[in-house]
């Protein structure tokens, strides 16, 4: 049994969730300079050349690489052989949100559904929890905007309707996202398990690094197929004519009811803030 | 792609009347911030026969809610946010004597339509560029509902904001425009 100071996680969360915000990660500065090159459009192109400015300008100068600095969503894979100390995890957790983005002048974006009242502190945040073999604890903080979250969907198909059905899904949910996001985006699927569980599917998709095809010859080469399909449509980036509608597609799955097709897509904007860490 | 026009707010007639749909401006001078709940509050006040907090008479506004400045900046991270949510309450300020909106994404027929009747202008900012479009962004002072935080009405002295034409005065849409030009297919 190993024990872990639950200040650490509130370190390490305060930590990335400042680096998510400002410094994009390596895998997605080379989705954006092969998108450069890709596309056709001289507006898209143009798109294109002031997002890597902004990424320069915001490593140079600490500012967010975007003013939605999202709700807070924190993966937390926890090692069964580990043994938290010194104080509740998810006050933790949340305690390095409210220094994170109070110390680190990012927006705070989070409110009562109903009354709207502004939380403050733009905790809480959205906690995913797993328990995997081993000591050790990985934490993932994404910060994720609603320009891309408020496009998301989920949806339950029947069996006969299958992978045709999941394809003209995906493909409705792209063309309601890609006049109002900022893309070129990143779309997660996740198909199969429970409602719940393809949304969560979805969501861990897009946290897959940009360029890794899923393991699953079969699946990867879906991926290939559904990326190839939605840049043919036309919208390319942030909607204004182009063909670098989308970085990548990836696809998780997961064995569902026989009697049931759930699918959930993930649909992120370019400014795909995630950083990783390992206690 | 036409070359990049500077213009200098507040806007003319002439000079809205000479921008296209894809054309790239440079815009320099006063903008105003407004998203959601001051939208509310402005569109409620019109309604009320009310005077607004400042007049919006030939005038733009920012759909936008700032990221706090740090020491040093006078604003945060500052890019647009989605125009869409604001849709319902663009053509009363329209008629009313607003002139441009900046913001990202889609408008409705509605808006298209108004910005057509009341020939007003529609701008696009690179959506998720807030560290690029801060730079652009000179002097940032709070002058109505400072207690909506980063939705509170900001007036700004922009200086070269990188911007397209979403919308024109001749009814053009870049998002149908751009899509015809680049589609190869349709969604199965």
């Amino acid at each position: 049994m190993r024990e872990i100071k639950v200040e650490e996680l509130t370190h390490t969360v305060k930590r990335l969730c400042q680096e998510a915000c400002v410094y994009l990660n390596e895998d997605v500065e080379a989705a954006l300079e092969r998108a450069y090159i890709l596309e056709k459009s001289p507006i898209g192109r143009e798109v294109i050349k002031q997002l890597l400015k902004n990424r320069d300008v915001a490593k140079e100068t600490g500012l967010p690489i975007c003013q939605d600095t999202g709700i807070t969503i924190v993966f937390l894979k926890v090692g069964q052989d580990v043994h938290f100390v010194g104080g509740n995890v998810e006050e933790a957790i949340n305690e390095g949100v409210r220094r994170g983005y109070e110390e680190g002048y990012l927006r705070k974006s989070v409110c009562h559904p109903l009354t709207r009242e502004n939380t403050k502190d733009n905790t809480p945040a959205i906690i995913h929890y797993e328990i995997v073999p081993g000591n050790e604890v990985e934490v993932i903080v994404m910060p994720k905007g609603a320009g891309s979250e408020n496009k998301c969907t989920a949806t339950v198909l029947t069996p006969a309707e299958g992978l045709e059905g999941i394809e003209r899904f995906l493909c409705k949910t792209v063309e309601e996202a890609a006049v109002n996001t900022c893309s070129p985006l990143i779309v997660g699927v996740g198909i199969g398990g429970t409602i719940d569980k393809a949304a969560l599917l979805a969501k861990k998709a897009i946290l897959r690094p940009l360029g890794e095809w899923h393991k699953d010859n079969k699946l990867a080469a879906l991926e290939m197929k559904w990326l190839e399909m939605l840049n043919k449509l036309g919208y390319g980036p942030l909607g204004l004519g182009g063909r670098v509608t989308c970085l990548d597609v990836h696809i998780e799955i997961f064995p569902c009811h026989i009697a049931s097709l759930p699918v959930a897509v993930n649909v992120q904007c370019h400014a795909h803030r995630v950083k990783k860490a390992v206690l | 792609m036409s070359e990049v026009k500077h213009l200098q707010t507040p806007l003319s007639e002439e000079v809205i009347a000479g921008l296209k749909t894809g054309d790239r401006v440079l815009l320099s001078g006063v903008v105003y911030t407004a998203r959601d709940a001051a939208h509310k509050r402005l569109v409620t006040l019109i309604k009320e026969g009310k005077n607004l907090p400042f007049d919006i008479e030939g005038q733009i506004i920012y759909y936008v809610g700032p990221a706090p400045a740090p020491p040093g900046r006078p604003i945060g991270a500052a890019g647009p946010t989605t125009s869409s949510r604001m849709d319902p309450y663009a053509p009363i300020l329209l008629a009313h004597g607003l002139k441009g909106m900046i913001g990202k994404g889609k408008r409705s027929r509605e808006v298209i339509e108004a910005i057509k009747r009341f020939k007003g202008i529609y701008f696009i900012a690179p959506g998720g560029a807030g560290a690029l479009l801060a730079l652009c962004v000179r002097q940032a002072e709070v002058i109505a509902y400072p207690e909506l935080g980063a939705e509170a009405v900001y007036k700004l002295v922009v200086k070269d904001l990188p911007l397209f034409v979403g919308n024109d005065i001749y009814g053009n849409d870049i998002y149908e425009i751009g899509k015809k030009e680049f589609q190869i297919a349709s969604c199965p």
